[in-house]
């Protein structure tokens, strides 16, 4: 709960601008950066998210329209119950009137709980489950840059109908990681390929070594990793230890970051397959944006698609509330508006987010270089394909959500 | 069949580490009667020196297996010095809150730094690669492991049992006064014990660096499986930890073949059986 | 002879019951007017939760002489059962409440059973390991959904009309639960009970020399810290409308240890304070992160080596009174 002053002072513009109740329309907007600022996570999102939404409030020039615009950041440390707590906290107490990023399923799940129960808005750029726009969705969240469903039918359909048809998971026992599992297992099969089997691990694990002698055990052409950050690199650096690829097994990296093959060097990375919906190096904008990010970054780091998912996403809802002529601090108003709005922005170009609150958008399957293809730092990935956004987001027909039953 | 010998040669690495770990928790048990909670925060930091060493000073693996430990003994020493002798003459317990309040720190002061994914730390070129034993490929490090972990078991053992410096430290905890009159000092071989204790889990982090991710949480989570450990052999029993931790290791793969829900509770169960029939472990003196 | 911990924190005055009644009072009347200040009531009733459980542990070791590094697990079971009874079931909420007390009584039992046998550290050490056994059971049993935890839980009315979703009547729901759990406590200290415990406490072979049987008395004592311990649990679902998997891991353990120790062990009102103080600080410093951890730690310290009458007791050390 940081910027208590930006509390104070919010209170006050608000108070003394329009001398009327809260749910008045007026131009003043709280964002929460709800991230996972220490631990798994935080490469991918943090203190990354913060910075993209401070970018996104600079661009979308509405302060110089005399909006007020604040953002507050906070450390849900991937803990449901913290991510909970902040958020309850951040409606009641901080009048918050939206949160982005939050990584981590299981957070994202149970926040989008209360930011329906408070009417806010959830721009959740950083989770991955697909739950998030299928069965649990809600009038008030939108889910941005990926989900399950994304990186199933990039990399699962893909790789299966390349060859690798039979597959084994080692999933992260949580509500990402289930979703993965089970999005991936029906691309697969869909693609003519068959699962021969699977081991969950716990979130966080340091040592892959009797997951991976069960994955080589079962003989799968394919041993997919159904987790992220910390896990997924570490299961990948053991792997090659364990000689698994030398064994002719290939690895299948289901979600992978650009911080990731950062951290594994492409040596360990070189050749690995993967889906993301954002490369820093893509397009003129892209670069334009990821060098202006990469500046003020602490660690110049460059940026993932979960920052350019929280810049993107804040631009459209700014678009929305200058549509609705101001913020009606009612969540579910804007959010219908987002809806309305077909979306346009810089990184991600041309889209739009359908009823049950998926943004949707091209998505791209890319190879890891070899250290010799490499030119410069970060140079890292070669486009293989690029899969159209009706393909990549569970298309309206299949979907669960109870906001479609009409 | 196969996957049973395989996972019980990954139970084996796994419980060199175990074995490493108890080792030094129970020398500083068995010689002062301190449960060091810190040392899950002391063996992060064993793997962090490396990394420093690799990634600062240029200093490699090799020699990072005699600079790390000994680094890391310092800081322990010093801490010994500093905080845990006022403990002397009060109730064990106090020990336990003192040294888990030192592991929150050492912790959280990482974390602060590092954040809590991992540092890359490779593995020694000499050891890189693997052999085929037929039921698994057996990286070499991991076997590197094996082997290095029980010479040092063994050679601390030795000097710990079968010494003279040994024996004047198993006096001084025994009878701190009659080992003083002697002309021996005792408070300074109480410091270099706490140190020999907190130097072989440095060594134990330097070892684990280049196949865990070097993490400020890497220990947190291991020090109650070790404590576990240690309960079992005998608090205070060299041969007792090193002969459970290795054991447990193999238990643990034996479970994660037979029933592998259970692998991570094996040895808490094992510990409370224990502990109801002989308190003091397998192996240890009734204290 | 080696110094207990809660040696020089007990000091028995002729009008120690006195005092206890007047601090009692002033507790409780800060304690009612707080939704009348500006004050965040969920951050109260989530103190309040935290002051009974340090309430709970602190009889056990303030008054029994057994240190438990395990308490966590009590909270925890007690928060699962009543969640799972509240979103599955579809219990009403004194149920639910009743249930999931009832399940931490029953671990006590079991626990107990297996714990009481020893003491000191190596009671210590047990505790630590049935709290950890209890966590992997929880991580991979289904019903606590893991790592995600029982999420959105119903408040519903308790007793048929009190509004749960009413943070208000909450709020006083919550003090209830504690006031009702903190005079147990009060009564127990002060019986005959009590007497015998602490006289255990002192000299265990002397109380058996006497002739009693001093493992019913703990472990009578331990039943009842963790049903204690567990109340608390089933009240905090209904404040934070979850139940993870971060309630029953041993950090959970650590921290009721370093609220009970920064209040005062041993003393009626030092777990309490120790509660405020500890929630207060993890609430204003959460921007800043791990730097939680490293004042925890240092708290720690600090309190052992320079501090170990904690808050209260170095109150009531100084005012020479019963606190």
């Amino acid at each position: 709960m940081k910027n208590k002053i930006s509390a104070l002072l919010l209170g006050t513009a608000l108070a003394l601008s329009a001398g009327n109740l809260a749910y008045a329309q007026d131009k003043t907007v709280k964002i929460g950066a709800l991230s996972d600022q220490s631990g798994l996570y935080s490469d991918l999102g943090g203190p990354g998210s913060t910075l993209a939404a401070q970018m996104a409030v600079e661009d979308s020039g509405l302060t110089a329209k005399g909006w007020k615009i604040d953002i507050i950041s906070g450390d849900h440390l991937n803990k449901p119950d913290v991510g909970v707590n902040i958020a309850r906290q951040w409606f009641d107490v901080d009048k918050v009137d939206v949160i982005v990023d939050v990584p981590n399923s299981g957070v994202a799940l149970a926040v989008s709980n209360v930011v329906k129960e408070k009417n806010g808005v959830l721009i959740d750029s950083g989770a991955g489950t697909s739950d998030l726009t299928n069965a649990q969705c809600t009038p008030n969240t939108i889910h941005w840059t990926y989900d399950t469903y994304t990186l199933a039918h990039g990399t699962g359909s893909a790789l299966a109908k390349a060859g690798g048809d039979t597959w084994f998971f080692l999933t992260a026992d949580y509500a990402f990681g289930a979703a993965l599992e089970r999005d991936t297992t029906a691309a697969v099969i869909a693609a003519g390929g068959k699962v021969l089997g699977g081991v969950k691990h716990p979130l966080s694990t340091s040592d892959f070594s009797s997951f991976l002698l069960q994955a080589q055990a079962s003989k799968a052409k394919i041993v997919g990793l159904a987790n992220a950050g910390a896990d997924t690199t570490t299961s990948i650096k053991q792997a090659a230890e364990f000689g698994l690829t030398s064994g002719g097994q290939k690895l299948a990296a289901l979600l992978l970051f650009i911080t990731d093959v950062h951290s594994l060097g492409l040596n360990t990375a070189q050749g690995l397959n993967f889906t993301e919906t954002f490369y820093w190096d893509l397009n003129d904008q892209d670069r334009a944006f990821a060098k202006r990010f990469q500046d003020r970054m602490k660690n110049h780091n460059m940026p993932t698609m979960v920052h350019a998912g929280v810049y993107s996403g804040l631009l459209h809802y700014f678009k929305a509330l200058e549509a609705l002529g101001g913020n009606p601090h009612d969540g579910a108003k804007v959010v219908a508006k987002m809806k309305e709005m077909p979306t346009d922005d810089p990184l991600f170009g041309k889209g739009s987010i359908q009823p049950n609150g998926r943004t949707i958008h091209p998505a791209y399957l890319f190879e890891v270089k070899k250290p010799s293809e490499s030119k410069a730092p970060w140079d890292y990935y070669k486009l293989v394909a690029t899969i159209p956004a009706d393909e990549a987001f569970t298309p309206l027909d299949k979907s669960t959500c109870p906001l479609l039953k009409k | 069949m196969q996957a049973l010998y395989a996972q019980l040669l990954v139970g084996l690495i796994n419980g060199s580490f175990y074995a490493l770990l108890s080792l030094g928790l129970a020398v500083i048990f068995g010689m002062l009667n301190i449960i060091n909670f810190a040392h899950g925060a002391l063996y992060m930091m064993g793997a962090f020196c490396a990394y420093f060493l690799l990634n600062l000073l240029n200093i490699g693996y090799w020699p990072a297996l005699i600079l790390a430990p000994v680094a890391v003994g310092i800081f322990g020493m010093i801490l010994e010095r500093t905080l845990l002798q006022w403990l002397a003459g009060l109730d064990h317990l106090y020990g336990l809150l003192l040294t888990f309040g030192m592991a929150l720190i050492i912790q959280g002061v990482f974390q602060n730094y590092f954040g809590s994914s991992g540092l890359p730390y490779s593995i020694p070129d000499a050891l890189k690669g693997g052999m085929n034993l037929g039921f698994m490929y057996l990286p070499i490090y991991r076997g590197w492991v094996v082997i290095f972990s029980l010479v040092v078991c063994i050679a601390t053992w030795y000097l710990i049992e079968r010494t003279r410096l040994g024996a004047n430290l198993r006096a001084a905890t025994e009878n701190p006064t009659l080992v003083r009159a002697f002309g021996i000092n005792v408070p300074r071989m109480i410091t270099l014990t706490y140190g020999l204790g907190v130097g072989l889990a440095a060594l134990a982090g330097v070892l684990s660096a280049p196949i865990n991710q070097v993490r400020p949480l890497m220990g947190a989570d291991l020090i109650i499986v070790v404590f576990a450990v240690v309960v079992i052999g005998g608090m205070g029993s060299i041969m007792g930890s090193i002969i459970t931790g290795f054991a447990l290791g193999v238990i643990e793969g034996l479970t994660k073949y037979f029933y592998p829900e259970a692998s991570n509770t094996v040895v808490f169960v094992l510990m409370v059986l224990v502990l109801l029939v002989k308190p003091s472990g397998l192996t240890g003196r009734a204290n | 002879m080696t110094t207990a911990l809660t040696d020089d924190t007990l000091a028995a005055t002729p009008h120690a019951i006195r005092d206890e009644m007047i601090a009692f009072g002033i507790m409780t009347a800060l304690l009612l007017i707080v939704p009348f200040t500006g004050v965040y009531p969920f951050f109260v009733m989530q103190a309040l939760c935290f002051a009974l459980l340090a309430c709970a542990f602190n009889l056990l070791i303030g008054y029994g002489g057994l240190l438990s590094f395990g308490h966590a697990m009590f909270l925890g079971t007690a928060g699962y059962i009543t969640a799972h009874a509240l979103k599955v079931w579809g219990l009403s909420p004194e149920l639910g409440i009743l249930v999931g007390t009832a399940g931490a009584a029953a671990l006590g039992v079991i626990t107990g059973l297996v714990a009481i046998r020893r003491q000191g550290i190596y009671f210590a050490m047990i505790t630590l390991a049935l709290s950890q056994l209890l966590y992997f059971i929880y991580l991979q049993t289904p019903f606590t959904h893991g790592e995600d935890g029982i999420q959105g839980i119903p408040q519903g009315r308790l007793f048929g009309f009190l509004n749960l979703a009413n943070p208000t009547v909450l709020y006083y729901v919550v003090l209830a639960g504690f006031l009702l759990g903190f005079l147990l406590i009060f009564r127990t200290i002060n019986s005959p009970f009590g007497e015998v415990l602490k006289s255990i406490r002192e000299n265990e072979q002397r109380a058996i020399s006497l002739g009693y049987k001093t493992d019913q008395y703990k472990l009578l004592a331990y039943i009842l810290s963790g049903t204690l311990a567990g109340l608390a649990g089933s009240l905090k679902v209904f404040v934070a409308q979850n139940a993870s998997l971060t309630d029953v891991h041993w950090s959970m353990s650590g921290e009721i240890v370093l609220m009970t120790l920064v209040g005062g062990l041993g003393t009626i009102f030092g777990p309490v304070v120790g509660a405020f103080v500890i929630t207060a600080m993890q609430q204003y410093l959460a921007g800043y992160g791990q730097w939680v951890t490293v004042i925890q730690g240092v708290i720690f310290v600090a309190c052992v080596l320079a501090f170990r009458r904690g808050i209260i007791g170095e109150i009531a050390h100084l005012l020479r009174r019963s606190l």
